[in-house]
């Protein structure tokens, strides 16, 4: 091949390797890129390493193809280390002996985990947590384990524990050998917090701890400590830091520091000016970043030396936000800075586990950094606050104090204020200013959109919010957005177009479409629109198969694998003990997975499409019903026994909670409801959690609404008290008819609640107080939807056209999908990990 | 899409038009195959996509909700599960991920719906 361009050579191809090629082929093709890479694979997203485990495949977490080099002219040889550079004469010698002569040298070793001088460390059993391949050994291991340990508590060594958690051994320690967990991004009390979260979660935490021996015969059995403890387990992963890969610069008589690390100038440059060091491999003013957003801005650094440009590195924000083990923890600015040389502003919940801090100046004037466990949700716009040097309210601590009312702190006009260059993506480098611009001139409205336009939130994925927030503030400033709609095929809101539809009396999906919107369609306005008619005219549901989420053109819900489950309505979940036995027996027959639900039914997992209507009709006619589990409408009405049974019950709290449950099931609305009925105070059915909720009183009912259980909690609050049932409906009736019309699509009534103007006293006002006058029809349109219920499964169970929809191939209706695999635990089938 | 001049098309029956739903899909069995079939009565055109939805490789995509996106109206199926997003013409992913599905060319005779499977030489 003749080849007259001059000739970059990379060593290693992990993330900053790749970057580096990324960002020089979009900028030039002028040179011959040759990279060396050690491990089997093309990069891939270290950073995200983690969810390997929780289903991502290799292939998932490459950051690009081998197409991808190909079609950029890169030649990529992986599985083969660079053994030696000889700076004089500009050359690299392989392993499997290619020589190759460069004109620049970029060096991206990365890192390697550090493991400690200690007894024992060969032995099997040990492990490292840093590559695929680290990760597939702990996974086989780990079948054979039962109790595990990490030796490290910070920000890797949390995640290597995680791991063992998720890969299920009973019990998972961590060593820490610092008196705190995550010493270096954290203080003292967050660590406190951090670690009361983690122990909740079955993380066993030793701190203080200095380990002396790894002890067994070959393989390890147990840990000895220097205070003369000992700790037995089966398995450890080392996660004591990281050791930049500085050998081959060292044997090329390159400058590295004392402690590891290539010696880099702000141009990236080694003592050898053509040979460069970026990542973690880079040691810049005596500083390794073990972070992917400065490596990838070393990278920017070569690749603008490289084509002429200016740009220099110096230093870079160490700011973190993380989850894990399901907390989050974020710091950011400078965390450790103390009094008396700023102010510290601190909050603690401990029954939330949250814990805040922020530093701010002496005057009051602009943050400095700090902490948060628990809840990170304003990281985003304090880490802005810093950077920007944005100017602090007259009460700094509202900061942290958080959302009072419901308004975010991160909402629209926060991001707005900033200004136009404030960084807001840092792994890709994009400002405020950049995604202003592209929806400005270019018209893109969408986070993909803008995601494909300029690389921001593919990274970590973290500013993701902000950028959602920059988009819709941009769009407003512009008179662009005015209002919630739909989708890009119709211009209106949910309710709208609720209004539209019902003025008009539009029947169908595509009349709605043709008079209404534009194009085709999509996922998101297809059972937007479906939801609406069956809200206004409650036809049968199946009738507008093609337009419903998968759930509910299957009537039944979609689960990991393919197949669906059955969930038989439990009014109240009072059961008979002839009806236990038949969905016993149905399981049995159709091999399928019962569980009973938090909302006091049992579910059926694991049945294949084909033979969803017979499981149905033995069902129907063992006197079940649908239960909507597959619907936006009513799941359960949880209650307690009450005072049919109960010694402290007021009330009879499940005749009631079956008379709700009976009165509301199968209507449709924007989202699922729940509700709840116990027998007094003590709150056995935790009715406050449910988007309404009716507790027994001496006189009578009170009846909460809007609370939320699942990633939001959020208690419902009282409208009524000490009402009779008669009127508890005729609230609820009320309250449920103006929810499903005004509610956007999705959303709860907790967060339906929370963008209310006038919030409670608004919503109280017109459902008691009838402040709108609008009471009465709110009832006869509720009354109407009662009328018209339908058991949807019953009618597909008697009808046999309807009944041939569910197959799986169109042309061969008898035969169940093949691909179909269930594995076992605890005596029942479980779906197949993806 | 240039291939197609050069490769061999075998038309392959795969059911009848009325069976499968108006602007819906539904899924055929071709040898060890599975592929997604979609009728999409509102532009009067017919797509044919594998069935695999290569994010989690779920056998779903012929139950998903085919729409269009876009100034040009690309048509798309969405896939149940996550709802990523696939062009029913080049098999892109839409949604930003580096996803590809295989799209297959359908002709229509009478009722017969048959789809066109590239012979791989
Ligand atoms: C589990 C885990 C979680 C993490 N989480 C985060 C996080 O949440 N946020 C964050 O910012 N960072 C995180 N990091 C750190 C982040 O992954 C690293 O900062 C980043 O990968 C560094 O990129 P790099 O290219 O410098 O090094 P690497 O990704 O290590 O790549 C270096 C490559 O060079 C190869 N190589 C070395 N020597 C040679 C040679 N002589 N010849 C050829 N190839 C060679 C290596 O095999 C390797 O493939 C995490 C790391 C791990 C392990
Ligand atoms: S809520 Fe009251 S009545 Fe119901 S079970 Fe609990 S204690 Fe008994
Ligand atoms: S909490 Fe709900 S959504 Fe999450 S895994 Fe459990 S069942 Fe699924
Ligand atoms: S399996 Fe299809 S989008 Fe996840």
């Amino acid at each position: 091949m003749v080849n007259e361009k001059p000739t970059i050579v990379v060593v290693g191809n992990g993330m900053v390797g790749y970057k580096f090629c990324e960002k020089l082929v979009s900028k030039t093709d002028a040179y011959q890129v040759i990279v060396f890479g050690d491990e089997p694979r093309p990069a891939y997203d270290r950073v995200h390493l983690s969810e390997y485990f929780s289903g991502k495949t290799a292939d998932d977490l490459l950051m690009n193809t081998l197409d991808w080099y190909s079609e950029n002219n890169i030649s990529l040889h992986l599985n083969d280390p660079v053994q030696e550079i000889n700076p004089e004469a500009k050359t690299v010698h392989s392993l499997k002996g290619e020589v190759i002569k460069y004109d620049y040298l970029v060096l991206a070793t990365g890192s390697s985990a550090f493991v400690p001088d200690i007894p024992g460390v060969e032995k099997e059993g040990v492990f490292v947590y840093r590559t695929i391949e680290d990760l597939e050994l702990i996974s086989a291991y780990a079948k054979n384990a039962k109790n595990g340990a990490v030796m490290g508590g910070g920000l890797l060594g949390l995640e290597a524990a995680k791991a063992l958690i998720d890969l299920g051994l009973n019990e998972t320690h961590v060593i820490e050998f610092a008196p705190r967990l995550m010493p270096r991004q954290i203080d003292q009390p967050g660590s406190t917090m951090l670690q009361m979260k983690l122990k909740e979660l079955g993380l066993q935490i030793h701190l203080n701890k200095s380990t002396s021996e790894i002890a067994g015969e070959g393989k390890i059995t147990a840990l000895n400590f220097a205070d003369d403890s000992s700790l037995p387990v089966d398995m450890l992963v080392i996660s004591a830091g990281i050791r930049p890969r500085d050998e081959l610069a060292k044997l090329a008589g390159l400058h590295v520091g004392n402690r590891g690390g290539i010696v880099v100038n702000e141009m990236m440059q080694t003592s050898d000016p053509s040979i460069f060091a970026i990542g973690e491999c880079a040691l810049h003013e005596g500083m390794i970043y073990g972070l992917v957003a400065p490596g990838y801005e070393m990278a920017e650094v070569v690749v603008s030396k490289i084509t002429g440009g200016e740009r220099e590195f110096h230093g870079f924000d160490m700011s973190t936000k993380l989850k894990l083990i399901g907390v989050d923890v974020a710091s950011f600015g400078d965390p450790f800075i103390n009094e008396p040389d700023c102010r510290t502003i601190a909050l603690e919940d401990t029954s939330k586990g949250i814990y805040k801090r922020i530093n701010i100046t002496k005057d009051g004037k602009s943050l400095l950094g700090g902490v948060l466990i628990g809840d990170a949700e304003d990281y985003n716009m304090l880490l802005q606050t810093v950077k920007n040097n944005i100017a602090l309210p007259p009460n700094p601590e509202d900061l942290i104090l958080g959302t009072r009312g419901g308004e975010s702190t991160e909402g629209g006009a926060g991001v707005m204020n900033l200004p136009e260059e404030a960084l807001i993506c840092s792994c890709e480098s994009i400002t405020k200013g950049a995604i202003c611009c592209k929806v400005r001139d270019e018209g893109i409205t969408t986070v993909d959109g803008i995601k494909k336009a300029t690389k921001a939130g593919t990274g970590c994925g973290g500013c993701i919010p902000m950028v959602k927030d920059l988009v819709i503030g941009t769009m407003k400033e512009q008179g662009m957005y005015v209002k919630n709609v739909l989708c890009e095929h119709f211009d209106y809101s949910r309710q709208e177009l609720m209004d539209l539809i019902k003025m008009n009396n539009v029947r169908s999906y595509d009349e709605a479409l043709d008079h209404y919107g534009r194009g085709d369609g999509c996922e998101v306005c297809k059972p937007a629109v479906a939801a609406i008619l069956s809200s206004l005219w409650n036809d049968l549901i199946v009738k507008q198969q093609p337009i419903q989420d998968s759930n509910d053109r299957y009537l039944a819900n979609i689960q990991k694998g393919g197949t669906y489950s059955v969930v038989p309505r439990i009014p109240g979940g009072e059961i008979t003990p002839e009806k236990l036995i038949v969905i016993g027996q149905v399981a049995q027959k159709y091999n399928l997975y019962t569980k009973i639900t938090g909302g006091q039914r049992i579910d059926l997992f694991g049945a294949h499409v084909n033979d969803l209507p017979a499981i149905w009709e033995e069902l129907i006619d063992a006197g079940f019903e649908s239960g909507h589990a597959y619907g936006k409408s009513l799941r359960t009405v949880k209650s307690c026994v009450g005072s049919t049974w109960c010694r402290f019950g007021l009330q009879d709290s499940v005749s009631f909670a079956i008379e709700v449950e009976e009165r509301y099931k199968g209507i449709r609305s924007p989202h699922k409801l729940k509700g709840g009925v116990s027998g007094c105070i003590r709150e056995c059915a935790e009715a406050q959690a449910k988007d309404f909720g009716i507790i027994a009183t001496e006189k009578g009912w009170n009846l909460y609404v809007c609370g939320n259980g699942g990633s939001k909690p959020q208690h419902a609050q009282l409208i009524a008290a000490d009402v009779d049932k008669e009127t508890c409906i005729k609230y609820l009736d009320r309250f449920l008819m103006f929810y499903i019309k005004t509610a956007d699509p999705l959303a709860r009534t907790a967060t339906w609640l929370n963008k209310m103007e006038g919030g409670l006293s608004y919503l109280k006002n017109v459902v008691v107080n009838d402040s709108l006058g609008i009471g009465e029809q709110l009832e006869e349109e509720i009354q109407h939807l009662i009328n018209s219920y339908h058991c949807e499964w019953t009618e597909v169970v008697r009808n046999p056209e309807l009944r041939k929809q569910f197959s799986h191939f169109v042309n061969a209706p008898e035969e169940k999908d093949p691909t179909i695999e269930f594995d076992s635990m605890r005596e029942q089938i479980k779906a197949k990990e993806w | 899409m240039e291939a197609e001049t050069t490769t061999d098309i075998k038309w392959v029956l795969a059911c009848y038009a009325s069976d499968v739903p108006e602007n819906g899909g539904a899924c055929v069995k071709y040898e060890e195959e599975q592929i997604a079939v979609f009728n999409f009565t509102r532009r009067g055109e017919w797509f044919a996509t594998q069935n695999l939805c290569p994010h989690k490789q779920q056998m779903v995509l012929s139950r998903g909700m085919i729409g269009s996106t876009g100034e040009e109206c690309e048509p798309k199926v969405a896939c149940p599960f996550h709802k990523k997003t696939f062009s029913l013409i080049s098999g892109e992913c839409l949604s930003g991920d580096e996803y590809q599905i295989k799209t297959y060319p359908v002709k229509l005779e009478g009722d017969k719906v048959y789809i066109g499977i590239r012979s791989t030489t």
